[in-house]
């Protein structure tokens, strides 16, 4: 079984988020950047169902050279080979469609993406790769299991899971439950730097959309304590104070 | 031209977000002189599909055959796509639910059109273009997408606009448009809903708890608690990662993002990844007993103390003014 996941550069979760060029743009200084939570996922599962001989896991990143790092840390882990479409991200319809026109030429099982990026929390990557291959897709699932040319999944709904089948290939992509979180171990990252990372232009696409300036939140007032002892009072704020209740 | 809504049902009856979503398109077509053109997929009723006009659609374009019964995505996005074409939208709208994040870019990919997803206010027009507040980097800043193609996808994020009745009345049109037989090809199998449990995502109140809570067994007070307030119960990432609670549970950075009305925290820190996903709440209550946790910096009320003497007594307190 030949797998593609999907891998995107974020910002470590504990980064402070700011912006410069009057809020038009990350301040990316001094920023560590991760491989996506959800996209560690779903390379943890594709290594498992790779393991043994049973398949070849590629990574794919679009990305300029600073993203190697990254990219690194996923051969590290367990990727067989990574390719990295060489340009700046520059919205989700962009991403897709690079990884697609990559895609399309070397027939894979199945493609895997994290549920979202924790930059910028879009769903969108996985579903547009399915909808330009033609193929099915699930967004997010919390169970992946493949028997031949079938992929059973859980996926999450509202209050709830729904199990359904697909027929391969296909588009899933992963929250918790699919799989364990790999980390690298000393032969991994030894490895890692012999893998083959191949470096390739991207294609031309129509921009549809872009981020024209960001905000980050009004801080909140301060904390008003209310005394252990005297848990009514706290209902009688949350009441006609803050009327949430 | 008009603005297309798809409304999700569950089960055949409507929930709040699908009001949401209705009141957030008649106020994109208030701006824009347009009509609201809602479309139901799945076994509704009209008196459900009746509804939708009293938030503001004129028309509800219902899809109701056997085969489409349960979600298949691929059909669904046909369908939408179909609805879109013929009633001339400019702007077509969907929640940003579960369903809603796999249908939006499978449209927007067979529209030409940009996609905002995770819409937390109205669209403001430049010219031909909408731009979309949106939410970013896991609730620590917001976006603001500017869409320039000539069909607009949005998807709107749960809790984020208010359900408005509206001067409108909605006439039920049957709707059927042909399908690809490849658009089937995913089989649900199976659904499981609790159903006596509230939607963490769409929850006005959501109760949540930490390791402070020392292990899955005393879970039931919160459940008490959560129970007394017609709330959701959420937690930590560590309490599911320990299996005390369900993956569904969890929230932050890397799970679920809330934004109730009310957001109750027992025994949690407040680590900047779990404050990523719950800050967007109108509210925030902490209970504590450290009162060096960085959450009560980010809380609007706070308890110090210790959460199995202080729950306890809240839900007493919680009874006693309901029945008030
Ligand atoms: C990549 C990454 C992603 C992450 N994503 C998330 C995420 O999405 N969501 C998330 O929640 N975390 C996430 N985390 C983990 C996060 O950093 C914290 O470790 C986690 O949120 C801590 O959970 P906690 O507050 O339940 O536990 P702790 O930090 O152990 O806090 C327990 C709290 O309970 C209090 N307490 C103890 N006993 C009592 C008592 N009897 N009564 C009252 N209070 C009591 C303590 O004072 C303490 O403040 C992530 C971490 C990483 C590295």
């Amino acid at each position: 079984m030949k797998i593609l996941v999907c891998i995107s550069n974020v910002p470590d979760t504990t980064s402070k988020i700011t912006f410069t060029n009057d809020n038009t743009a990350f301040n990316n200084v001094g920023v560590q950047y991760i491989v996506n939570p959800y996209d560690e996922i779903a390379l943890s599962k594709a290594i498992d169902l790779a393991e043994g001989g049973k398949g070849s896991v590629t990574v794919i990143t679009v990305g300029d050279a600073s993203t190697d790092a990254t990219i690194r840390k996923a051969l590290a882990t367990g990727a067989d080979n990574a390719i990295r479409i060489n340009a700046l991200p520059r919205d989700a319809w962009f991403v897709a469609n690079q990884i697609a026109n990559y895609a399309k030429e070397s027939n894979f099982d199945l493609i895997l993406t994290g549920r979202e990026s924790i930059d910028y929390n879009g769903t969108q990557v996985g579903a547009f790769i399915a909808s330009i291959l033609n193929i099915p897709s699930v967004s997010i699932s919390k169970k992946l299991d493949i028997d031949g040319r079938t992929a059973t999944v859980e996926r999450e709904i509202e209050g709830g899971k729904e199990v359904l089948t697909l027929n391969l290939p296909a588009v899933i992509g992963t929250a918790e439950g699919v799989a364990e979180t790999k980390i690298p171990n000393m032969r991994g990252i030894m490895t890692a730097r012999t893998k083959p990372l191949d470096v390739i232009e991207p294609i031309e696409v129509t921009q549809l959309s872009r981020i024209v300036k960001f905000e980050t939140p009004e801080p909140r007032g301060a904390v008003t304590l209310v005394d252990a002892s005297d848990v009514e009072k706290l209902v009688s704020l949350l009441h006609e104070k803050a009327k949430v209740i | 031209m008009s603005i297309l809504v798809y409304v999700e049902n569950t089960d055949g009856q409507f929930k709040k977000s699908a009001f949401e979503a209705v009141s957030y398109a008649k106020a994109v077509a208030d701006q824009s002189g347009n009509q609201v053109v809602a479309l139901s997929i799945g076994n509704v009723e009209d008196a459900q599909l009746t509804l939708l006009g009293k938030y503001g659609a004129s028309k509800v374009l219902n899809v109701n055959t056997e085969q489409l019964k349960s979600f298949v995505n691929q059909a669904y996005a046909a369908i939408i796509v179909d609805a879109a074409k013929s009633n001339d939208a400019s702007v077509l709208i969907l929640s940003n639910s579960f369903s809603g994040k796999g249908l939006a870019p499978r449209v927007a990919a067979k529209l030409n059109a940009a996609l905002a997803d995770g819409a937390i206010e109205l669209p403001s027009a430049t010219g031909e273009n909408l731009q979309v507040k949106t939410g970013a980097f896991s609730g620590k800043a917001f976006a603001f997408v500017e869409l320039t193609s000539t069909i607009k996808v949005i998807a709107l994020n749960p809790n984020s606009f208010e359900v408005k009745e509206a001067e409108t009345s909605a006439t039920i049109e049957n709707y059927s448009p042909s399908i690809d037989a490849e658009d089937f090809s995913t089989i649900v199998k199976d659904i499981i809903r609790a159903t006596d449990k509230i939607s963490l995502p769409e929850a006005d109140i959501v109760v949540s708890a930490g390791r402070g809570l020392k292990g899955p067994e005393n879970w039931g007070m919160i459940e008490e608690l959560a129970d007394v307030l017609g709330a959701a119960t959420a937690c930590s990432k560590p309490v599911s990662d320990a299996g005390w609670r369900p993956h569904s549970e969890h929230v932050g950075q890397t799970g679920i993002a809330v934004s109730p009305n009310l957001y109750i925290a027992i025994g949690i820190s407040g680590a900047i990844q779990h404050l990523a996903g719950v800050s967007a709440s109108k509210t925030i209550v902490v209970i504590n007993k450290d009162p060096e946790a960085p959450f009560f910096k980010v809380a609007d009320y706070g308890i110090v103390g210790d959460a199995f003497d202080v729950i306890p007594k809240l839900i007493v307190a919680l009874k006693a003014y309901k029945e008030l």
